[in-house]
């Protein structure tokens, strides 16, 4: 399946957004994430399911002033 | 001192995390400096396993041991929907309600969008945040942004970044005189330790500030200066200014002088 990570076209396997995200190696990582700019909080991950051309948004600590 | 959403802090100076020369400057700027509370933001992180793309965990480990509080912005936001998103994404990210409310309205000036930050801070304050909003020093804007359910202000000193120190000096006194209980941030454009003094003399609760510190040809020097800036610049404000005059007094008492001329 074709989606956009970051804005970036990615091909996974998995469709749930929880695999999906161990897929792209970010299982440990302290990440935040959207899809079709809606925010997907922790606890939903494992139930929410991507589509083709879906846009993923994973974000994560950055320096701000 | 007021309470920052119930929160009491001891340092009346809070710092940027950006723009520093490297982490190792941050982290003794931020020791030096004395703050008990940090901006920090979110940015997309790289695919792949590799530490080195992970720059965005590093910098987490970073400021988690350094046991600050976090305050998380929304700075680049220029809508409600995408402000109300990313503080979203930010609270689960750092376990805190806080959230430094940006919606910017214009690219020149980063001038907040106080309409849709009106319409934001609601939002968000309905939802259980803790809205610090990064405002003008508008006076109504600021009665809105209160009754919309934020409890802390920020408005700006000058633009963002720019170093220019209290640009509106009537409307900030103006904004401390119509909101003696609301605590009062001076967030953004201040430039020197001079200017930080200058807020806390205006009887402002606290300043915030980065590009000043982290852009300083020795960031860790000026974050002490800053923070002894703004300790004296509060006990000023306390021990209650004197009026200025537009003639000259005589300090010297005159009465008593002998007569040689």
């Amino acid at each position: 399946m074709n989606i956009l990570v970051n804005g970036k076209p990615r091909n996974v396997n998995a469709t749930q957004l929880l695999a999906v995200l161990i897929e792209l190696g970010y299982d440990k990582a302290t990440i935040a994430t959207a899809v079709n700019r809606r925010f997907i909080p922790i606890a939903t991950r494992a139930h929410t399911t991507l589509s083709e051309n879906d846009r993923l948004e994973i974000v994560a600590p950055m320096q701000g002033g | 001192m007021k309470q920052f959403y119930e929160v009491e802090l001891a340092s009346r100076l809070m710092l940027g995390t950006a723009r520093y020369p490297s982490p190792k400057i941050l982290t003794e700027a931020i020791k030096a400096s004395r703050t008990e509370v940090v901006t920090v933001s979110l940015r997309r992180e790289a695919a792949g396993n590799s530490g080195s793309e992970r720059s965005g965990q590093a910098f987490w480990s970073l400021i988690r041991e350094l046991g600050v509080r976090v305050l998380p912005n929304t700075a680049g936001c220029h809508s409600v929907k995408e402000a109300v998103t990313t503080a979203h994404m930010a609270r689960e990210i750092f376990g805190t309600p806080w959230i430094k409310l940006e919606v910017i309205g214009e690219d020149d000036t980063l001038q907040p969008d106080v309409f849709g930050l009106v319409e934001a801070a609601r939002i968000l304050s309905d939802d259980g945040f803790h809205v610090f909003p990064y405002t003008t020093e508008d006076l109504v804007v600021a009665g809105k942004l209160l009754d919309a359910g934020c409890r802390v202000l920020m408005p700006w000193g000058a633009p963002i970044g720019s170093g220019r120190g209290l640009n509106n000096l009537f409307g900030l006194r103006a904004l401390r005189a119509h909101f003696p209980d609301v605590p009062l941030v001076i967030d953004a454009g201040m430039g020197l330790p001079s200017h930080a003094a200058q807020a806390m003399e205006l009887g402002y609760d606290a300043v915030l500030l980065n590009t000043a510190v982290a852009q300083a040809a020795q960031p860790v020097e000026m974050a002490v200066a800053f923070a002894t800036a703004v300790e004296a610049g509060r006990r000023a404000y306390l021990a209650g200014p004197m009026s200025p005059r537009d003639m000259a007094e005589p300090s010297t008492p005159v009465v008593g002088k002998a007569f040689l001329a």
